[in-house]
């Protein structure tokens, strides 16, 4: 149930994300000015933290992804899937641990 | 007799109390005729640990209020009729045990979800039975057997399909899937657990037909693997994984 919950979030999370993404990005052949202004505002530490939460979300929707099509493809899938769940948190956390202290030490050391 | 004179010298035996509790029960009520919202009614009532919810709805519809309406018949989890939701999570009344929840806090009751509430704790099942009916849930073999003889079944090929025959369609599952709140026309997992009892029944000769049916844009894909129907089935039945199952066998085209 949680794991289904948190895969909802996350992927409408990251859509909205790459909506975004797509926009400013298609800014560069508007003019490379207005691109570079908008990601300039892109470099303020609310948004190093978001990129922390836009990390976080990925990393569980990759890695919950992968479970999915385990239980999917996978004949033990269903049987393992509490484990194959905690498997994922864990895996989330070592990832998120690795990657957030380098992370804001790059954003708030600017 | 000599026994009555026995039983006379012996002293009598302290009655062995058995420790009971006021409970709290907090049922959501609705009457079609009277409410125009369904409207959550606190009961108290004296139960011990070994009594079921189904005896505190018992209590409540014979001693305290008539007009309570819910729906039991053999009261020992086999026929089906009483699935509802205790503390948020579907069961069985007639199976779930007063002392597996935590009785310091009120016991919430209501109707399952997803499907039509008609009054109380009763739901209209029909669309429930509708999809059932449309996996087509019987045997159908496309030959006779000799004159006088059974159709004789492996003992492996019988346990391949064990686990869904045991269900007993008290919907359980199927209104405990999200997804089948949001859209009733998806199958629903006690329908998918159906087919799969004769889908996989070497007996059988249409689960070609079976697998058509569920191949369906409302049928076994809009499965989310969320394990609440797993979950939820007083049978212990591994729903997913049958849903999973019949998955790999539409992909595979064969049973
Ligand atoms: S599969 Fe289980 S929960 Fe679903 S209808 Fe059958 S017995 Fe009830
Ligand atoms: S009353 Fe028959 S299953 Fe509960």
């Amino acid at each position: 149930m949680w794991s289904w919950v948190l895969h909802r979030i996350t992927g409408v999370a990251i859509f909205f994300f790459l909506l975004v993404h797509i926009l400013d990005t298609a800014l560069v052949r508007v003019s490379p000015e207005a691109y570079n202004a908008v990601i300039g505002t892109y470099q303020t530490p609310i948004m190093g933290l978001g990129e922390v939460a836009l990390v976080g979300a990925i990393v569980f929707h990759a890695f919950n992804g992968l479970r999915i099509i385990l239980i999917d493809f996978w004949s033990k899938g269903t049987k393992y899937q509490k484990v194959m769940f905690y498997v994922v948190i864990a895996l989330w956390v070592i990832t998120m641990l690795g990657f957030t202290p380098r992370h804001l030490i790059n954003v708030f050391s600017h | 007799m000599s026994t009555a004179v026995i039983d006379e010298a012996a002293p009598a035996p302290t009655p062995e109390v058995i420790e009971s509790f006021t409970v709290t029960v907090i049922i959501r009520r609705f009457d079609p005729e009277v409410d125009e919202q369904p409207k959550w009614v606190d009961y108290d009532v004296e139960m011990f640990a070994t009594d079921r919810i189904l005896d505190a709805l018992h209590k409540i519809k014979w001693e305290q209020d008539g007009s309570l309406t819910f729906r039991r018949s053999c009261a020992h989890g086999i026929c089906g009729s009483d699935a509802m939701r205790i503390n948020g999570r579907n069961r069985l009344a007639c199976k779930t045990l007063i002392k597996d929840l935590d009785i310091s806090k009120p016991i919430y009751v209501e109707a399952i979800k997803g499907l039509p509430l008609e009054k109380d704790l009763i739901v209209d099942m029909d669309p429930f039975f509708e999809s059932f009916r449309e996996v087509q849930p019987f045997l159908i073999p496309s030959s006779k057997p000799g004159a006088g003889k059974e159709r004789i079944q492996s003992v492996a090929d019988r346990a391949r399909f064990d686990d869904t025959t045991k269900c007993i369609l008290c919907a359980a599952c199927t209104s405990s899937c999200p997804i089948f709140w949001t859209d009733g026309q998806y199958f629903g997992p006690a329908a998918i657990v159906n087919a799969h009892r004769f889908i996989f029944d070497s007996r059988d000769d249409a689960a070609k037909v079976r697998l058509d049916i569920l191949n369906d844009q409302e049928g076994v894909w809009r499965c989310r693997t969320t394990f609440n129907c797993t979950d939820a089935c007083p049978r212990g039945i591994q729903v997913t994984q049958a849903i999973a199952e019949v998955k790999q066998a539409i992909m595979r085209g064969k049973p």
